[in-house]
């Protein structure tokens, strides 16, 4: 086996593994964005919210970082809940969503990153968990568990929901909101409420996202802006609202960064996600598995 | 449109006077202070005056949002750059023109490509956008990549004499003059018409015969090149360029948080904005913490999206009802 192919096929599978990841990371905004048309650019702040809980968590009691992510989760579903009753009072009442409601979350972006500098300033944070650092070797392949593990834990999570939107009243409840909110109404359900439930889960997932994250790399306050660009290019991709669709744009997306990473150098790995979100609003704006 | 011009220019005639003769007190007054403190401020000040009503020419006027001023910007700061080591002669006008035109045309194209969409694509492209230019300039080594580079500024200004800061200061103040006169006219042409008629009703809008795409990309490439023209000057003004501090997110959020705290709706609301926030911030930066200055901008800027929609300038139409 030559160098180059072994390379390729490496670059592959690290791709897929960080695939999965951005599923994790992409399907907080196919819930908000999606589904309840929510236009929620703060997202990535959330995660790096979640990603200094488990820092927190991890450094302070030596907790796991994604069992730290879980003991969190209630508290970033109230969180979503408040910032969804704000943006419902104050923008979607109003019909005011898409100047001042888009601005509502850009200033919470920015507000949650200033404070986080503040708070941690801009020094790299890491994690100490058992699973980074070693790796499996599966004949020609490396699967280093920092990034299999994320990827494990993300498809139970985004198999999870999607469960959940099929199966559960609450969750079939949830898909009629994108669909007719008018005539969920006649049915005698409050939609705000469930909008208000379904955005308390898209940013209940931000935690878990933000664990998978300081594992995956080390962060800092501003990396966040980065992952702006890659889930919406994810969610665009994958057709709004379809989780199907999300997880072949996330591996696509994985495999895509990989192989730039490794033939072009990690630096232009950023471009990519930007590449694919303007090819797919040109070409197919309704994504792979568009509704 | 041309039917609607000529009196519209002829109305703007009186409003460009006065603005150049406040101008005109303004550098003046500067002159005869004579701090350079003053001046490096003042910059500041009417840089976030261009940038904002930039973005409302766009944003409040249309009803699309940019997110990706600090784009625009850093590619007018860029061009300066490359100008400088290429042709070190060329005179910052210039600059600023050449500057502006890159911009505008980035501002086109991405327009061209995701305008036909819902608005939100375009915002979340320029959100992108502001990414991609950050990769292609740390990735561009005659810029200095990601070390940044070092621009010497001129020990004199050409023309005037004096610091060089006072000709940077000029050249904004004239920038300042020219988007505002331009702000101005739109609103009160048959552009600023069908700009208005694609914010209040983009679907109506197009039934009732208004060009929208083409109203669209006016105003994203007008709006793109006047913040590429604002970021031409900084290379000289900072003398120290790197790709983190020319995409900070503060330059993105000030242009935005501006107009929204000034009002959106007329070209008084930018300018209300850029002096308050823009003062305000320094004020802070001088006697708390630089830390704690750009948060301000943010803190407002959600504080009024939620309490107060129409801004400064619409808490006062209000009250005079």
């Amino acid at each position: 086996m030559d160098g180059t192919a072994n390379l390729l096929l490496n670059a592959i599978v690290s791709g897929l593994l960080l695939g999965g990841f951005y599923a994790a990371v992409s399907v907080g905004i196919a819930i908000a964005f999606g589904l309840l048309d929510i236009v929620n650019i703060a997202h990535p702040a959330f995660i790096l919210l979640g990603s200094y809980v488990a820092f927190i968590g991890n450094s302070l009691w030596g907790i796991d970082p994604i069992l730290a992510a879980i003991i969190a989760l209630p508290a970033f579903y109230l969180l979503g809940m408040i910032v969804y009753q704000v943006y419902y009072v104050a923008f979607e009442r109003r019909d005011d969503q898409s100047l001042r409601g888009l601005s509502f979350f850009f200033g919470l972006l920015f507000i949650t990153e200033v404070g986080l500098v503040l708070g941690f300033g801009v020094d790299y944070r890491t994690v100490q968990a058992v699973y980074i650092g070693p790796s499996i070797k599966l004949g020609l392949f490396d699967l280093p568990l920092r990034l299999l593990v994320p990827f494990l834990v993300a498809l139970v999570v985004v198999i999870g929901l999607q469960l959940f939107l099929s199966r559960t009243f609450i969750g079939r409840a949830v898909q009629a909101v994108a669909q007719d909110q008018q005539a969920l109404r006649l049915m005698a359900a409050n939609p705000t409420r469930i909008k208000r439930i379904a955005f308390g889960l898209s940013i209940a997932t931000a935690s878990l996202a933000g664990a998978f994250l300081i594992i995956i790399q080390p962060i800092e306050p501003s990396i966040g802006r980065e992952y702006i660009g890659r889930i919406f290019a994810i969610c665009v991709l994958g057709g709004l609202g379809s989780f199907p669709g999300m997880v072949i744009a996330a591996m696509t997306l994985g495999i895509a960064e990989s192989l730039t990473a490794t033939f072009f150098g990690p630096s232009w790995a950023p471009a990519v996600a930007f590449g694919i979100l303007l090819i797919t609003l040109a070409v197919r704006p309704s994504g792979i598995l568009g509704r | 449109m041309s039917a609607g011009a000529a009196p519209a220019g002829m109305r703007a005639l009186p409003f460009t006077l006065v603005l150049i003769a406040i101008a005109a007190v303004i550098f003046l007054c500067g002159r005869w202070l004579g701090s350079s403190y003053a001046f490096f401020m003042g910059y500041v000040v009417l840089q976030y005056v261009v940038l904002g009503t930039a973005w409302n020419i766009l944003g409040g006027y249309t009803g699309y949002v940019n997110f990706g001023v600090t784009a625009f910007f850093a590619i007018g700061a860029y061009s300066t750059v490359v100008l400088h080591k290429l042709v070190p002669a060329t005179p910052l006008p210039v600059m600023m023109l050449i500057g502006g035109a890159l911009a505008g045309l980035v501002g086109l194209g991405t327009g061209y490509l995701t305008l036909r969409l819902r608005g939100v694509f375009f915002s979340i492209a320029t959100l992108a956008l502001a990414v991609v230019v950050q990769t292609l300039i740390t990735n561009w080594d005659f810029v200095g990549g990601a070390r940044g580079v070092y621009v010497l500024r001129p020990r004199v200004a050409p023309l005037i004499g004096g610091e060089y800061v006072q000709y940077l200061f000029l050249m904004m103040l004239i920038m300042t003059v020219i988007v505002l006169v331009t702000a101005r006219a739109i609103e009160r042409s048959a552009l600023g018409y069908g700009f208005a008629a694609i914010r209040d009703d983009e679907g109506a809008a197009e039934a009732s015969g208004v060009p929208t795409l083409r109203l669209k990309l006016i105003a994203t490439t007008l709006s793109g090149g006047f913040m590429g023209m604002a970021g031409a000057p900084l290379p000289y003004y900072v003398t120290y360029l790197d790709p983190a501090s020319g995409f900070s997110l503060n330059y993105a959020v000030n242009a935005i948080a501006m107009p929204l705290i000034g009002g959106t709706s007329s070209w008084l609301g930018p300018v209300i904005g850029a002096v308050l926030v823009g003062g305000l911030q320094e004020t802070l930066r001088v006697t708390i913490s630089s830390a704690v200055n750009v948060l301000v901008a943010g803190v407002l800027m959600v504080a009024f999206v939620i309490l107060a929609p129409q801004g400064i300038v619409g808490l006062f139409q209000r009250k005079r009802r």
